[in-house]
């Protein structure tokens, strides 16, 4: 019951300070409006999927640090694919990609499954691998995007104010998240990341489970990558920042490392919180390395907090 | 039984072994169940149960023998596939999914959910919604959902490992009630636990395992229980140790320990002791009475919320468990996996305590600890065959090395929390007598258990603790199992007395 | 077949309880390869060579290896190890070598403190807790940087001496790393701080019990880590010889991966740092191995990835076997 509340409560807790940010963000900058939110939409959509799925993988009782190196490898994958390819080919191409990051994710729970070495060691040896596989994709930026699938993701999406790349966010995560959570393998993802041998005791398949939570997590890290070659219009095979940020929001979104518990929706929202900042920051020109102390503080300080209540919740 | 029903068994493993490593598990272990019948799997800690129980459940795969299920082999790999092929297991360890509702837990293995509710309030559970988080439901309840859960699939051979073990005695007669009549509707039961009393009350057969190998079958008989404990321990032992103090020492002079109106947590209410140098006091509690808070509190892991602790007459409070042992308060806990350092050495294991404090974070004197150690090992007799690491050794030899490091550090005063749960006779008699021979050189004792039958072999007196509260205290010689089971249920005269 | 099996048990037995040679042999074979594809590259310079570049990873990974006992792990330590370097060379000019060495090494132990300070009072996870102080500490370091800019850096003769210097064809950084080494082997079994370290990685509750305060152990332990990975820093400086805002975080996941292949568990009350030196010369002649064999980047990098994959595998497969 207090655990039910205390969970739901983060997730409350989480939206009250993002409407805190966004007034604070509006008495800073009277002007903004829609093209601030578009942007800020937009710079959010690798983060938010890098998040995803790392959420989901930390559900399932993992860690995938790889999951910035498989955006890589998505990312150029897409860009070398649509390079002059027409509309048609286009959607092909983006089937593809999204195959390659579902089989990506399938090798890196097949491989802690298969090995029995410990996750955070098996997708440490893959962070190189993908890296290497993305550089022997493309050696340096390059390639394009198609330009109606870059149009996706700018503008606004019937009314001004709601931005179409936080539409396509939505879709997309709805589209993968919603269906899964309701299967019995949404289920089985939250059951063998609670307690794995209470899972496979009352019949669940502990190794097929953790191979489709990786492949759902490479399945949204592919998009992740999409994202970037769609905002930048072209391919970068050298993986971004996304690792140490989506490890971040997830934590501050309430999913706690260990497995078992929360949700898509905490972690996201934690997403633009830390992208809010950032940018409420840049807006009052603070030194943006002043900025990546501030966001490495508030990360720091939320998880010590966190840290604290769930001590003081296990000893009353 | 018929004749023609015990022709075709319905469950018949034969000549299983197993081999871990040069660790021999199993050598010649059969079972053989029919329809309608309970059969007790019994074997001292070590005997190779465990295994065998893995073997039939599925989670291991013998290396010769087979499992048939109805006459036909079943190669089951995994417990999933043995549910399908109607034999359903009910772990020590609840299975159930800690972070999700129960109806989850129900959807997540298929569960009847109709069946499952019938059986829950069988069972005597009330007042449980599906949508309770099963992490926040007590181990007692847990375990009782984890049977009905089994029991709505309407398993053809259901197993139950230790079923009664974390039970109040009031669940303990509705589960024995609602096996026999499971057996009567003709399905079969394997019932592994370390209560005669329960094995005597619903059982049809005992199959012994020994050193890997099944060693007996016997019908369930009256005074079989000497003949099974033969069998377990492959030797004739003499009689139980009663003890050779007279019930009428009582100490005297200052108490070593004091506790005045304790409380702490929600079910530790009132409760006041005086533990004397040189004695063993009993505490006698159903589950959850607040036993587990009292020790808790005085091993310094918990903080009361009212009432004081003295020791030798002078008020302490603990904020940590360094402080307890600092003060002399050594904490045995009842369970195993909280006290041991799995993966490492028995010598370890034992040095653990001495080096605890800051000042010991320096060099160690290896002569010095090796001596130590060894002292504690022979004087326990712990088996040190595989002693480089814990986890290989058996669970008597386990929690001989939980008491064994105290042991070797100086006990003064020790707190043992069931020390005999869940390990086989041979440990148990020579825990009674360790714990006889400490207080004859002058530790005090504080001994929870949950075996009534062992207050008269390892305690002078015994403290009964129902609702939070001490409701009477009863000398060893008057500490027959029916005084002591009425006494935990709180009907006795003599009411709220202190120790 | 049974044969087979039984040989191969008791390979695995006999690895279990001497884990090293496994990883000796490995570390022959590679150079065995080196010398196979290139006749006559192994020489005493080479030698000296690989040392040299072993010896900061292997210190690092000795961060690792510390935490990773306790079930821990130290993000951090690479950015420790880079700002000491960076805050040294920069003060040099200010306040003079002796001084500027003190200085440069308190932020690294301050990381270590507040590392600490997560993982014992507030029981943060530490791979969140070092990834966290990792980014901050980087952030600081580049304000810090904009401060003493103007004023330039030096690099102490003493610490390129240290770290590029060879005596009778030894890198002279061995001064500092034997003595390193041998007071990290002898501290994890022969001390109380080192069997506390094991204590709580197996189990921290019977630790609790026994009565280990950990708040104490894991923030030593921290500080510890930040310390040694201060030192890792002013030596890599000296080799290096150019001060950079992330002079040090390359070797960060190599250092774990020395840490993993030398046989420490990442789960805790496993390992020890004898297999960690020897985990950072097998990576360091992969190294160059790799290099030698002029492979494209890509390349290499799924390479180095699939060998630390394979060696953890057969590690935990011949070990498992022994059980």
């Amino acid at each position: 019951m207090t655990r039910q509340f205390l969970r739901h409560g983060w997730t409350a807790g989480l939206l009250a300070i993002l409407a805190l940010l966004f007034v604070f963000t509006k008495i800073i900058q009277p002007d903004f409006g829609t093209s601030g939110l578009d942007s800020l939409s937009r710079a959010m959509l690798p983060f938010a999927f890098a998040t995803a799925a790392m959420a989901v993988v930390v559900i399932a009782g993992g860690i995938d640090l790889s999951v910035a190196s498989m955006m890589a490898v998505a990312g150029v994958t897409a860009a070398v694919l649509m390079d002059g390819a027409g509309d048609g080919m286009t959607a092909v191409a983006v089937v593809i990609v999204l195959l390659v990051g579902l089989t990506m994710g399938a090798i890196n729970g097949a491989l802690i499954v298969i090995t029995r070495v410990p996750d955070i060691v098996v997708t440490l040896a893959m962070l190189y691998v993908w890296e290497g596989v993305a550089l022997l994709i493309l050696n340096g930026p390059g390639g394009s995007a198609t330009p109606w699938l870059r149009e996706l993701i700018v503008g606004p999406f019937i009314v001004p104010w709601l931005p179409r790349s936080l539409v396509f966010l939505a879709v997309c995560l709805v589209a993968v998240w919603v269906p899964l959570k309701r299967s019995k393998l949404g289920l089985s993802i939250y059951a063998i990341g609670s307690n794995d041998l209470a899972a496979y005791r009352s019949g669940v398949s502990v190794g097929r489970t953790r191979i489709a939570a990786y492949a759902v997590c490479g399945l949204f890290a592919a998009i992740g990558g999409l994202t970037l070659t769609m905002s930048t219009g072209n391919g970068e095979p050298i993986p971004g920042p996304y690792l140490m940020a989506s490890v971040a929001a997830v934590v501050l979104g309430g999913v706690v490392l260990g497995g078992g518990k929360g949700a898509l929706l905490g972690p996201i929202i934690a997403v633009i919180i830390l992208r809010l900042v950032r940018m409420d920051l840049t807006l009052l020109s603070v030194d943006p390395n002043v900025t990546t102390i501030v966001e490495g503080t508030i990360m720091v300080v939320v998880v010590m907090f966190g840290g604290v209540l769930a001590y003081r919740g296990r000893h009353k | 039984m018929t004749d023609q029903q015990a022709q075709t068994p319905l469950l018949d493993a034969k000549g299983v072994s197993k081999r871990f490593g040069a660790v021999v598990a199993l050598e010649d272990a059969s079972l053989t169940i029919s329809a309608g019948q309970i059969v007790a799997l019994m074997g001292a800690n070590g005997a190779g149960k465990s295994t065998f129980v893995k073997i039939l459940t599925g989670a291991l795969k013998p290396d010769t023998g087979h499992v048939r299920i109805r006459g036909t082999e079943r190669r089951v790999g995994s417990p999933a596939e043995a549910r399908r092929s109607g034999l359903v297991p009910v772990y020590q360890e609840p299975s159930l999914i800690p972070d999700l509702s129960i109806a989850d837990n129900l959807r997540l293995g298929d569960t009847p959910v109709a069946d499952f509710q019938h059986w829950v309030h069988e069972l005597g559970i009330d007042g449980l919604h599906l949508d309770d988080m099963i992490s926040a439901l007590p181990l007692a309840t847990l375990r009782i959902l984890d049977l009905a859960r089994a029991l709505a699939v309407k398993p053809d051979v259901l197993l139950l490992d230790e079923m009664t073990a974390a039970l109040p005695t009031d669940l303990v007669e509705k589960v024995l009630d609602t096996v026999r009549k499971q057996a009567d509707a003709g399905q079969s039961v394997i019932y592994i636990s370390h209560r005669f009393s329960e094995i005597a009350e619903i059982c049809d057969r005992a199959t012994v395992l020994r050193d890997g190998a099944t060693v007996g079958d016997l019908p369930i008989t009256p005074g079989v229980e000497e003949k099974v404990v033969e069998l377990m321990l492959g030797a004739v032992l003499d009689k139980d140790p009663t003890r050779t103090s007279t019930a009428a020492h009582r100490p005297e002079g200052m108490p070593r320990v004091t506790v005045r109106n304790l409380a702490a947590g929600t079910k530790l209410q009132d409760v006041s002791l005086d533990l004397y140098r040189g004695e063993v006091l009993g505490v006698v509690a159903l589950e959850g009475q607040g036993q587990d808070q009292l020790f808790d509190v005085l091993a310094g892991m918990d903080s009361p919320t009212a009432g004081t602790i003295a020791l030798d007459g002078k008020t302490v409070s603990f904020n940590h468990p360094a402080d307890a042992i600092a003060a002399g308060l050594s904490f045995v806990p009842g369970d195993r996996a909280d006290g041991l350092l799995m993966e490492r050495s028995v010598h370890e294991n034992i040095a653990l305590p001495q080096l605890a404090r800051f000042a010991k974070w320096g060099a160690i004197g290896m002569k010095k600890e090796a001596a130590t150690v060894k002292k504690a090992i022979d004087r326990l007799q712990i088996d040190t065959r595989a002693q480089g690491e814990v986890q290989r050794l058996s669970g008597g030899n386990q929690q001989k090395v939980t008491i064994g490091r105290w042991i070797a550090a100086g006990v003064d005063t020790l707190l043992l929390f069931d020390p005999t749960r869940g390990i086989d006779v041979r440990t148990k008699r020579q825990i009674y007598l360790l714990v006889r021979e400490l207080a004859e050189q002058g530790a005090a004792v504080l001994y929870y258990t949950s075996e009534l039958a062992e207050v008269p072999a390892a305690c002078d007196r015994a403290m009964v603790i129902f609702n939070g509260k001490v409701v009477d205290v009863i000398e060893a010689a008057d500490a027959d199992e029916q005084t002591l089971m009425r006494a935990a249920y709180g009907l006795t005269a003599s009411a709220a007395v202190s120790a | 077949m049974t044969s087979e099996t039984t040989m191969f048990k008791s390979v695995g037995r006999f690895i279990g309880n001497n884990p090293l040679v496994p990883l000796l042999i490995l570390l022959l074979v590679l150079v065995g390869v080196l010398e196979f594809m290139r006749p006559g590259i192994v020489n005493e310079r080479w030698i000296g060579n690989t040392i040299k570049f072993a010896i900061p990873l292997a210190m690092l990974a000795a961060c690792q290896t510390l935490t990773m006992l306790t079930g821990g792990i130290d993000l951090s330590a690479a950015v420790a190890a880079t700002i000491s370097a960076f805050v040294m060379a920069t003060q040099v000019p200010i306040v003079g070598v002796p001084l500027a060495i003190c200085i440069g090494l308190i932020p690294a132990i301050m990381i270590g403190m507040v590392n600490g300070f997560g993982v014992a009072v507030c029981r943060v996870h530490p791979l969140i807790m070092t990834l966290g102080t990792g980014l901050i500490a980087t952030g600081c370091l580049q304000v810090y940087q904009r401060f003493v800019i103007a004023s330039g850096s030096v690099i102490p003769d003493g610490l390129a001496w240290l770290g590029t210097g060879r005596t009778w064809g030894l890198p002279n950084a061995l001064i500092l790393f034997v003595p390193i080494a041998i007071l990290i082997i002898w501290a994890q079994r022969r001390t109380g701080f080192g069997r506390l370290l094991y204590a709580l990685g197996s189990n921290e509750t019977a630790s609790r019990i026994s009565g280990v305060r950990s708040w104490q152990v894991f923030l030593a332990l921290y500080m510890l880590s930040g310390l040694i990975a201060g030192v890792t820093g002013l030596l890599y400086v000296g080799l290096i010889k150019a001060p950079s805002l992330s002079l040090v975080n390359p070797l960060l996941l190599p250092s774990v991966a020395a840490a993993v292949i030398g046989g420490t568990s990442i789960f805790g009350g496993r390992g020890g740092y004898s297999g960690t030196i020897l985990g950072a010369l097998i990576l360091t002649v992969l190294g160059t191995l790799l290099t030698l064999l002029q492979m494209p980047e890509g390349l290499r990098r799924i390479l180095f990835g699939l060998i630390i994959l394979t060696v953890t595998t057969t590690y935990i497969r011949l070990t498992e076997q022994s059980r």
